[in-house]
């Protein structure tokens, strides 16, 4: 599941308040972030990576293009998603998050815009945002690991129909599963094991200066 | 869905990995080709014939045991985005502030090296070493001069760095308001009250059978302490031990069960890797041994219970600093090991060290983490691998600053909004006469209560600490003990006279204490 990262320009943040922003005493607990993409054409979104920064909520706006003649729509995709789970405390604050496209409520084809509304309705904080914004779209579809052949070409004399109605589960998407699991101990494998040395000196010597800041 | 399960292939190839480079996996390998030759291993279905000969052998449970260890210390993989430090502390305020007391302390450790003119580390020469290994078994009876020497820190410095904690996100405003803590902690950690408390300990209710409360001599054993015990004596599996020792354990038992929910096992591998370390101790001399031996006549000789372990405590805590293998709990830890390069070669990272080898410099009262384990264990090298565990697990977090819910900000945090929600005349009184629980409290939560208990009471807690894999019972308890002496410390009118009604603990029952505390007070 490769994914290529899509060039994107972030708008500062507006904040959403009633009332004049310079006098009023309040903190604003809504800020919205504008996403655009300048010199790509609409794209089909896989991911959004960020590192959360003490927003409590967050709900996601796309400006999608349906079909080729009608102009874009704005869409919610996300509502209310909850990066908090107590607005008051320091839980997931400062969390790295991910959302797919399998959670979003319409289908991320088309792409030309994206609207983060964030919210955070404890007037404890004295700001809040959302940093290190990546957005994702899908990549090639071949893997760069190729697999013994027995793996992905099951010996013709089987006959997948017959374990279906035995109520066995679907035969690819098993072999699929274990194609990934194979692929990863492959990679363990390769990685040498963490053998512990345990000496702590230099060729036998441990006569030190003073203990170092940095 | 997506997401589950390759987070769940993730860790079984974490898990593999750490698993590979152990003792148990070239064991099981040899197991597996030494049982070819049984008669009931047949070549067609080899691999169901080894899984089950694993079964029936109980090494499948060994493996299981491992496992299961492996997932309760290392925390899940994180986000693949986040770097190494974000796994060790997610809020940076608080590695910033690790980091500057960490800077305090290798300030003092340094000038106390300058002053004293003692190098951080040097080789012995041969005599010293003979003489060394001669007296192993009796370090007590020697008494070098520490006069000069003082401990680098006590747990009422550290109080001092956790009360001048603050978030810069959040709101300190000067003047009182809703926001303000009451307390000595300011940081809005999210701490459990006493609904969820009960959630989590619920084996510790009422109705439900405990040791330290349903074994004394007026209970008849027939109603709980015997079926107890006859479970007890069956326990091969890590998790079950784990859930059985929450209702605490049979003395005869505890050895036995600690070893199994820690998954020690003393292999001849473990004896030879202690000896090296006992080797290592007697080639170099650290400026730390002079703080251990500092810190041992201190606290545990002067101890009416722990003087007569004075020996294994030298024991295992020398053998204890020059262990690499600590390093990797660094990985999960806030704090970082302190570095320094051989002489003459700064800067140069192929000279690069860290000091002590096992990265941990000790402060007053840590020898006070072993003490109480030497009740249970007499062989030195066993001794000295369940405290490397339970330090690893553990004792870390009472010594370091982080938002972990078991670590110690949280349990402050913690202690202070219990005694505030539930005893709110109590913690104002407390706090009117300049006398702030958390300040007579703290030192008994840093050292686990060692020290202040009786000790067969202090190994009915650690009992639940290792049956609960937190250390959060240690807030309740310290609530429940203000909560036990609340009359006595409502007519008190200083600081010193309240630390007097909370001098003596050793008369305190703890599981009662903490039944009623949580079970049967009217809220």
């Amino acid at each position: 599941m490769s994914r290529v990262l899509v060039p994107c320009h972030v708008k500062g943040s507006v904040a959403l308040q009633v009332g004049d922003v310079r006098t009023s005493q309040g903190r604003p607990g809504v800020l919205v972030i504008d996403v655009t993409f300048p010199s790509v054409a609409p794209f089909e979104l896989q991911e959004i990576t960020f590192k959360n920064y003490y927003t409590a909520f967050l709900s996601i706006r796309v400006r999608q293009y349906t079909s080729a003649h009608t102009p874009a729509k704005w869409v919610t995709c996300l509502r209310d998603y909850c990066l908090m789970p107590d607005p008051h405390s320091e839980e997931g604050a400062q969390e790295y998050v991910s959302l797919f496209k399998h959670q979003m409520l319409c289908d991320m084809a088309r792409i030309s815009e994206l609207r983060l509304i964030l919210r955070q309705p404890s007037p404890l904080w004295l700001s809040f945002t959302v940093e290190e914004l990546q957005i994702y779209q899908q990549g090639p579809k071949s893997p760069s690991v190729t697999f013994p052949k027995w793996l992905s070409h099951p010996v013709p004399c089987e006959q997948p129909a017959l374990l279906r109605e035995q109520g066995l589960p679907d035969p690819s998407r098993v072999s699929s599963e274990v194609q990934q699991m194979w692929a990863l101990t492959e990679m363990i494998r390769a990685s040498h094991t963490s053998a512990r040395i345990g000496r702590f000196d230099v060729d036998g010597c441990y006569d030190l200066n003073l203990l170092s800041y940095t | 869905m997506l997401q589950e399960e390759s987070d769940l292939s993730l860790i079984i190839a974490q898990i593999v990995q750490k698993l590979k480079g152990s003792n148990l996996y070239s064991q099981l390998e040899r197991q597996a080709w030494a049982s070819l030759q049984r008669p009931e291993i047949k070549l067609e279905s080899l691999k169901e014939d080894i899984k089950e000969f694993f079964k029936i052998s109980g090494w499948e449970k060994k493996l299981q045991n491992a496992v299961y260890s492996e997932l309760s210390v290392f925390p899940l993989p994180s986000h693949p985005a986040a770097p190494p430090e974000h796994l060790k502390e997610p809020l940076v305020y608080m590695r910033k502030a690790q980091g500057s007391w960490e800077k305090r302390i290798l300030k003092s450790l340094n000038s106390m090296c300058t002053e004293l003119s003692i190098p951080l580390a040097r080789k012995r020469p041969v005599g010293e070493q003979k003489e060394l290994l001669n007296k192993w078994n009796e370090m007590g009876t020697d008494e070098p001069d520490l006069s000069l020497f003082r401990p680098v820190y006590a747990p009422k410095d550290f109080l001092e760095v956790l009360i001048n904690l603050r978030n810069p996100n959040y709101e300190n405003g000067d003047s009182l308001s809703f926001r303000t803590h009451l307390g000595l902690i300011q940081v809005p950690l999210k701490v459990k009250d006493i609904p969820e408390l009960k959630e989590c300990f619920v084996e510790l209710g009422l109705n439900i059978g405990q040791l330290g409360i349903d074994d004394s001599t007026q209970v008849p054993p027939e109603l709980f302490e015997n079926e107890h015990v006859r479970i007890g004596q069956k326990e091969q599996d890590s998790a079950a031990a784990q859930q059985y020792i929450r209702q605490g354990s049979p003395t005869a038992l505890r050895a036995e069960l600690w070893a199994l929910i820690l998954n020690i096992s003393s292999q001849p591998e473990d004896v030879l890797y202690y000896e090296q370390l006992k080797t290592n101790v007697i080639q170099h001399d650290l400026l730390v041994d002079s703080l251990i031996y500092k810190d041992v006549k201190l606290t545990a000789s002067n101890d009416d219970y722990y003087f007569v372990f004075e020996d294994y405590l030298y024991q295992v805590l020398l053998c204890f600093s020059r262990d690499t293998s600590v390093l990797s709990h660094f990985a999960f830890n806030s704090a970082s090991p302190p570095k320094s390069y051989i002489r003459g070669k700064l800067g140069l990272e192929e000279y690069a060290v860290f000091y002590p080898p096992n990265g941990v410099i000790p402060f007053h009262g840590f020898s006070m983490y072993v003490a109480p384990l030497c009740f249970l264990y007499h062989e030195p090298s066993k001794l000295y691998q369940i405290f490397r565990e339970m330090y690893v697990r553990f004792f870390f977090r009472l010594h370091s600053i982080s938002s972990h819910p078991s670590g110690i900000v949280s349990l402050c945090l913690l202690f202070e909004t219990l005694l505030q929600t539930y005893l709110p005349q109590l913690f104002y009184h407390l706090r009117e006469i300049g006398a702030q629980p958390l300040r007579i409290s703290f030192k008994w939560m840093v050292r686990a209560f060692s020290g202040y208990l009786a000790t067969d009471q202090l190994l009915l807690l650690w009992d639940r600490i290792l049956g609960y894999n937190s250390l959060e019972i240690l807030a309740v308890l310290a609530a429940a003990v203000f909560a036990f002496r609340a009359v006595n410390l409502m007519e008190v009118t200083s600081l010193a006279a309240a630390e007097a009604v909370l001098a003596d603990l050793s008369t305190l029952k703890v599981m009662p204490l903490l039944q009623i505390f949580l079970f049967a007070t009217v809220t």
